[in-house]
């Protein structure tokens, strides 16, 4: 996904003369340095210092720039909160904020570093596009396209290499979201790396006689409402799935349009409203319940009890203090 | 005696600037006018002699750009702004009312405002960026920064000082209006910022300290700013929280509390 951004700031670079990047010491391993060594003029290091990095691209977009900052996930939106709500989104300017390292994926950096809050307080914010794109052949397309569309994104990626989904490519359409493939059993929207893992449930979920659809609601913000209820009609059951808390994220933002337009049973496979810890990848999604076995289990026990009310997603499932709901 | 006359008609603007103030804050009900009136003579000085812009044109791509940071002195800058034509002065009493565009704090949608302020400390960093593009693309456009001096207890502002000296934007003058009052008390109390001046040394700014309402030493000091090369410029200008009236001056009650409206014609009549 960061070589990717790296690509799509290139051919923005050389596209798009009022593009500039700006990153915060963190632009080797986002990759947003390669754009530096085509356009040095273009590109600012602001240092050790995002709010700083996130309201200089405001000036700058202020000044008629489309703006691209960003550094790790876990950098930005908690601690630049006010900055972005204040001098970004609510003048509404053309800052493009890409962070990389979203979620628990993160790995053997641990709690500190692992990101799954953002959603929640992206989308919290008026006026704030929300992306979190499922591979690096729909980053690519989502940040070249994100130039061209007023307004300020939030786009979050992640650190490991992620599974190829659009291996025919993608066109991206702010609050379009895509059906990876049909079915009327059970709905399953998922994003970021979660789409991979969802396809990889409703293969075997198919081998069992369950027919899932699987749509990748990549953009949470503006959220693709007509989509979604019309998979709930369609499927009567839908299961989420996001590498994200499962409070404010994505499940959250499906469950507030089908609690008023069209309630349906319901699960959400997320991250438990707990931190996370070091971990490889692999590791941590499995502890954490970010898997293809746990969105099938998820699907399987709505598409067994098909009236069944909504009740606590995770049973048995080890979570870590406080409730969820 | 030009210059002598100039001042004049800077007083002039000054003494009516301090009326508006006060009278959109007493029919607002509510807002701040100890730190919009200890700034007038800055932003009088600005907008009346030292920058480039067209209030028939506010997006005029060449015009100087003015950030105001500490957002609670709105009634200062909306009154500057209406004078010098960006709007009607009569609007001014609309501040704060619900349907106005007058919004508490600067917003976005009122011509001559360049972005919306409130949240304390992150101003400068607007500054830095249009600056940057000012280089970037060479215009030669200047961009002006009204600061706190209680803000400068935000981080941001110290990360926005770097970069600025790190991209030497001379093209960026900063000004701190020095009051030496916050909402709770004495800045000096609250928490210190002296030695200020020092600080911003250190940051590689070129530093000058000017009485903030002398005139001449103003425009002298935006000169000097203008004239200096490769680094930024900060202006710390000492002024009087309250400045113009008596019971508010040097009054940290007067930070955040409206002029009451049956008081006013007694305010008033102290500007003579």
């Amino acid at each position: 996904m960061r070589d990717a951004y790296g690509e799509a700031l290139l051919e923005l670079g050389a596209s798009n003369p009022e593009v500039v990047v700006l990153g915060a010491d963190t632009t080797g391993s986002l990759k947003s340095g390669v754009f530096s060594s085509k356009f040095p003029q273009r590109f600012f290091n602001i240092g050790i210092a995002e709010q700083n990095l996130v309201a200089v691209a405001a000036g700058m977009a202020l000044a008629g720039k489309v703006a691209y900052a960003g550094t790790y996930a876990i950098f930005v939106p908690g601690k630049c909160v006010d900055q972005i709500r204040n001098n970004i989104a609510y003048p509404f300017l053309n800052v493009k904020i890409v962070c990389s390292h979203g979620g628990i994926s993160v790995g053997p950096d641990g709690a500190s570093h692992q990101q799954v809050e953002d959603i929640a307080i992206m989308r919290s914010i008026p006026r704030m596009s929300v992306v979190v794109p499922a591979d690096a052949v729909s980053t690519k397309a989502t940040v070249k396209a994100i130039a061209s569309i007023p307004g300020p994104f939030y786009v979050r990626l992640t650190r490991p290499t992620t599974n190829v989904v659009y291996d025919d490519g993608f066109d991206y359409g702010r609050g379009e979201a895509k059906v990876v493939l049909d079915g009327s059993d059970v709905a399953v929207f998922a994003c970021g790396i979660m789409v991979p893992e969802a396809v990889k449930a409703a293969e075997s979920l198919k081998a069992r006689g369950v027919s899932a659809a699987v749509i990748d609601l990549h953009t949470i913000k503006p959220i693709d409402s007509k989509t979604i209820v019309h998979f709930a009609k369609k499927c009567g059951r839908v299961v989420t799935a996001e590498e994200h808390n499962v409070m404010g994220g994505m499940g959250s933002a499906v469950a507030e349009v089908l609690g008023e337009e069209a309630p349906t049973p319901m699960k959400r496979v997320g991250v438990m409203d707990t931190f996370g810890e070091s971990g490889e990848a692999p590791e941590l999604l499995i502890k954490y319940g970010l898997t293809s076995n746990q969105i099938e289990a998820a699907a399987s026990l709505l598409a067994s009890s098909p009236g069944l009310a909504v009740e606590s997603a995770h049973r048995g499932r080890q979570t870590e203090g406080g409730s969820n709901h | 005696m030009e210059a002598a006359q100039e001042v004049v008609r800077l007083r002039e603007i000054a003494r009516n600037t301090r009326k508006l103030i006060l009278e959109s804050l007493a029919e607002a009900g509510s807002g701040h006018p100890g730190g919009s009136l200890s700034a007038v003579e800055l932003l009088v000085t600005l907008f009346f002699r030292v920058m480039r812009y067209e209030p028939k044109d506010p997006a005029w791509p060449e015009r100087d750009r003015f950030f105001l940071s500490k957002g609670h002195a709105a009634p200062l800058l909306y009154s500057i702004l209406a004078q010098a034509g960006f709007f009607p002065v009569q609007e001014l009493m609309t501040l704060r009312k619900m349907g106005s565009r007058l919004q508490g704090h600067p917003s976005m949608g009122i011509p001559g405002v360049e972005a919306p302020a409130g949240s304390e400390g992150i101003g400068l960093s607007l500054g830095v960026g249009t600056s940057l593009v000012a280089k970037l693309d060479g215009k030669g456009f200047r961009t002006y920064v009204l600061m706190g001096d209680g803000e400068q207890q935000e981080g941001q502002i110290w990360e926005a000082a770097m970069s600025a000296s790190k991209y030497r934007l001379d093209n960026l003058t900063a000004i701190i209006d020095r009051n030496g009052i916050q909402q709770d008390g004495l800045t000096e109390q609250i928490m210190p910022l002296e030695p200020l001046a020092a600080k911003w040394r250190a940051f590689n700014w070129n530093v000058i300290e000017v009485d903030g309402y002398d005139f001449p030493q103003l425009l002298d000091g935006f000169e000097l700013a203008a004239l200096t090369r490769n680094r930024p410029t900060v202006i710390i200008a000492h002024t009087v929280k309250g400045k113009g009236i008596s019971f508010m001056e040097w009054s940290p009650t007067y930070h955040g509390t409206a002029p009451a409206k049956d008081k006013l014609l007694d305010v008033l009549s102290e500007l003579g």
